[in-house]
């Protein structure tokens, strides 16, 4: 991959206090894709996935197929009429000496003719690792992002959001 | 505009008796993130493996993977990084492929999560991925990465390049 501008930053938080969610807004259609990164992940509560929400929308038109790895067996699950998309986490939960990070890649988020699909990478390293893709069943462009989880999110959890350029 | 994805290092086996090791020492802290990419095949294993070092120790890690080998889908855990690649008893001029991003890695003051894509081909005969998520329990900075095949040497024409990823 080329460095330099195909491969942009557009923002991108490290939480200074506990929070519910961090929101990406105005996020501009001058890019091709997007790559949405989550690291050093903590929640103050056991047991949450990490969701993300495309444009305010939060009715039943996301749906997910997931592949997951506990360790000990592997398993698939699909979902096709939830309202939110999934980031990763099929379960467990973090900790401060357990970090998770997630890598979600957001595919043509600027037209308005199509649906959006997402695939995303989830690692929490000794406890599951999962894959999955998400469909967004929304013709808008995407110009907001909402990540949050369950519980609330500690401090010390980073966003950042790339955009990458086909042209 | 800022370069926000930088090559570092890139490491090429050049010897034909191979090379114990690829090696990226004195990784500087100014980036967010790093990405290694790797295309590597043993010179006499035949495991279809690497391992990956973290400053140059192989404890403190632990990982939970999926493996698919084209009839079934299995979890496992290993204790140390470890990544696909092809093995000796593979088709010549076969290589393996990886991507392994390490997030937050120059924090001097929290664990390290890192997530592995990798897959050994055998030209259509049969072929093999593993997805991993990784923890390095311990609080230093990372400034080397070191791969090894899990018996015997490198192969001739692997590689790895090192690139890191900045926020701003």
């Amino acid at each position: 991959m080329a460095a330099g501008s195909t491969y942009t930053t557009i923002a991108t938080n490290t939480l200074a206090s506990n929070t519910v969610s961090y929101t990406f807004s105005s996020i501009p259609s001058t890019y091709t894709d997007l790559v949405l990164v989550v690291s050093n992940l903590t929640t103050t509560v056991a047991g949450q996935s990490i969701y993300m929400e495309f444009n305010g929308d939060n009715s039943a038109v996301y749906s997910e197929t997931w592949i997951n790895g506990d360790g000990t067996s592997a398993t698939s699950v699909r979902r096709t009429a939830d309202t939110k998309g999934f980031l990763g986490g099929y379960g467990a939960g973090t900790s401060t000496t357990n970090p998770a990070m997630a890598i979600g890649h957001i595919m043509n988020y600027a037209n308005t003719t199509t649906n959006k699909t997402a695939l995303a990478r989830y690692s929490l390293g000794n406890v599951e690792t999962n894959t999955l893709v998400n469909l967004w069943r929304s013709n808008a462009a995407i110009n907001a992002i909402r990540v949050y989880t369950g519980g609330t999110m500690a401090i010390g959890s980073t966003f950042t959001l790339y955009g990458i350029a086909a042209a | 505009m800022p370069n926000t994805y930088t090559k570092i290092a890139s490491v090429s086996v050049s010897s034909a008796l191979g090379a114990a090791s690829m090696d990226f020492t004195s990784i500087p802290a100014t980036y967010t993130d790093l990405l290694v990419k790797v295309s590597g095949r043993e010179l006499t294993g035949v495991s279809l493996l690497f391992t990956m070092q973290i400053n140059g120790v192989a404890t403190n890690q632990a990982t939970r993977e999926l493996r698919g080998s084209g009839a079934a889908a299995t979890s496992g855990t290993n204790t140390i990084a470890t990544i696909d690649q092809n093995g000796s008893g593979t088709t010549a001029s076969v290589f393996g492929s990886a991507d392994i991003y390490i997030s937050n890695y120059a924090s001097t003051t929290t664990y390290k999560s890192y997530s592995i894509d990798s897959a050994s081909e055998n030209n259509g005969a049969s072929a093999y991925m593993r997805l991993s998520a990784g923890l390095w329990s311990s609080n230093s900075a990372i400034n080397q990465l070191t791969f090894y095949a899990s018996s015997g040497n490198i192969a001739q024409y692997s590689t790895a390049t090192l690139y890191g990823i900045v926020k701003s």
